[in-house]
């Protein structure tokens, strides 16, 4: 198969999201490129989830553009994929909703079978191909969130806290999985409030903090020395997450 | 025509009539009610079979209209939704007589679509029954459709479905909650009997069904057709409702 031309960079340009006449997105500008795995770390109420809303298009910044590669949003979203906190499963069988997105996707329905299986096997959820989705549990559910997404090859898949309500296990099955579909040539864009995630995962940290890009540096380096005093202090524990929130 | 025009003094005076006086007439009447079921009476099934006929007919017309009708308005925003959904709820509670009324005036000789001639037939009734369906049918969509794509707008939108293939996703999805609403339809036209005897005039072995047969015999004091004809209206019920439960069960078992 041809690959198809690449969408990335994603490129943010002074984007500003108000939402009932309260700023929550602050003229955050950014360029994110295909290789690493990009993190986007920050407090709970900081944005983050609306931040990937943005870039993906789900909804429009009040004021800035998110381009990829030069063009608006709308046009390519069919190359990127997102797997929600709560990710909704459709009402029927667990390969059916792999089926479902593949359909979605225009995707032949002869080629769909070997790769329902094929992602199914990689996820660790074949034995359960006919059950229905929604009796799976949740770490299994967000299992097949990633199974769907993984099955429509996307060139960037966004992933917003995929472990926040897992256990331990689960946790570290959704990062194997996560890792394993990075090292396939996606460009990952997560999520997550989890410092120890961020650190396993990153390549790259953005930190978000009250709606603002307080700094997009290399994982290593933003550990290690991070450039803000607000990093400084996140890494240490002791900046208090946002009182008012937003959701 | 056999139409029954002065209802309410004919049911005052059907006691004397039949003359019946206590529990023993009563308790004979059921006695040929059971039998005219059980040796499956010719008009009684000819009767039963016309109303399900007629229901199902009008059932199925209004869902073929109701479902889509309630998807669109549940997903897409214009000017004046707000006034259809308003008018939607009007005639979910309308009378069935004034609706009865309504397709009267329409069908009648001097009415719009008089020159059709459905006036008294079987046509006319089904009308009458999906104009009371239909409603009903199209704001429970709308209700369900709205509440799932709630839940189902980001994940829908990020795999990309247009906003028709989205309008038939949630139809599937909400499907349990859909055949409840057909169902509910479906109970609301086979009890109703004040629409179907105006516009259908309750005309032996054409236009009469269960209700307006058993509004009929009973003023008539023919009380062994009645009760027949009652007692299989609660079965068809207790059908409808067991069938909503049993579906709603294998329906949970499949995660739907």
């Amino acid at each position: 198969m041809m690959k198809p031309p690449s969408i990335l960079p994603l490129r943010l340009d002074r984007v500003v999201l108000d939402i009932g006449g309260k700023r929550v997105i602050k003229d955050v500008s950014a360029t994110l490129t295909a290789a690493p795995c990009s993190i986007v770390l920050g407090p709970n109420g900081a944005g983050k989830t609306l931040l990937l809303k943005l870039c993906h298009g789900l909804i429009a910044p009040t004021a800035g553009s998110v381009t990829w590669a030069g063009a608006p949003c709308g046009n390519v979203q069919h190359a990127q994929a997102m797997v929600f906190q709560q990710p909704v499963m459709l009402r029927r069988s667990v390969a059916a909703n792999i089926a479902y997105a593949l359909t979605v996707r225009g995707r032949p329905r002869a080629e769909q079978r070997a790769r329902i299986d094929d992602v199914l096997a990689r996820t660790g959820l074949r034995r359960f191909a006919e059950s229905p989705a929604r009796r799976l549990s949740v770490g299994e559910k967000q299992r097949l969130a990633l199974a769907r997404a993984w099955a429509i090859e996307p060139q960037v898949l966004f992933l917003d806290e995929p472990t926040a309500s897992l256990d331990p296990a689960g946790t570290r099955q959704v990062e194997e999985i996560i890792l394993a579909i990075h090292r396939g040539g996606t460009k990952v864009i997560m999520t997550t409030h989890d410092l120890q995630q961020a650190r396993r995962l990153a390549d790259e940290v953005m930190f978000l903090h009250r709606g603002r890009l307080y700094e997009q540096t290399p994982a290593a380096a933003f550990f290690t020395a991070p450039r803000t005093p607000e990093a400084q202090r996140f890494l240490e524990g002791t900046l208090f997450p946002n009182i008012r929130r937003v959701v | 025509m056999d139409n029954n025009g002065g209802e309410e003094t004919a049911h005052a005076c059907a006691a004397k009539r039949a003359g019946w006086s206590g529990v023993s007439d009563l308790w004979s009447a059921v006695e040929s009610a059971a039998l005219l079921i059980f040796t499956l009476d010719s008009d009684l099934v000819e009767i039963v079979l016309r109303s399900l006929r007629v229901t199902l007919t009008a059932v199925t017309i209004a869902a073929v209209i109701g479902l889509p009708f309630g998807a669109a308005l549940a997903l897409l925003r214009f000017p004046g939704r707000r006034l259809i959904l308003v008018a939607l709820d009007t005639l979910m509670g309308l009378p069935p007589v004034t609706v009865g009324l309504l397709v009267y005036l329409m069908l009648s000789r001097s009415g719009p679509l008089g020159t059709l001639g459905l006036l008294y037939t079987t046509t006319a009734m089904i009308i009458a029954q999906c104009l009371l369906v239909a409603p009903i049918i199209a704001a429970l969509t709308r209700q369900t459709i709205e509440d799932l794509w709630e839940e189902y707008r980001d994940e829908l939108r990020s795999l990309g479905a247009s906003t028709l293939g989205a309008a038939g996703t949630l139809l599937w999805e909400g499907r349990v909650t859909l055949m409840t609403a057909m169902l509910a339809g479906f109970g609301r036209a086979s009890a109703e009997v004040g629409a179907v005897m105006i516009v259908g005039g309750n005309i032996d072995h054409v236009t009469r069904v269960m209700t307006t047969t058993i509004a009929l015999e009973t003023s008539k004091g023919n009380l062994a057709l009645a009760l027949g004809l009652g007692i299989i209206l609660v079965c068809v019920s207790l059908l409808v409702a067991a069938g909503i439960h049993g579906f709603k069960a294998t329906a949970h078992r499949w995660g739907a």
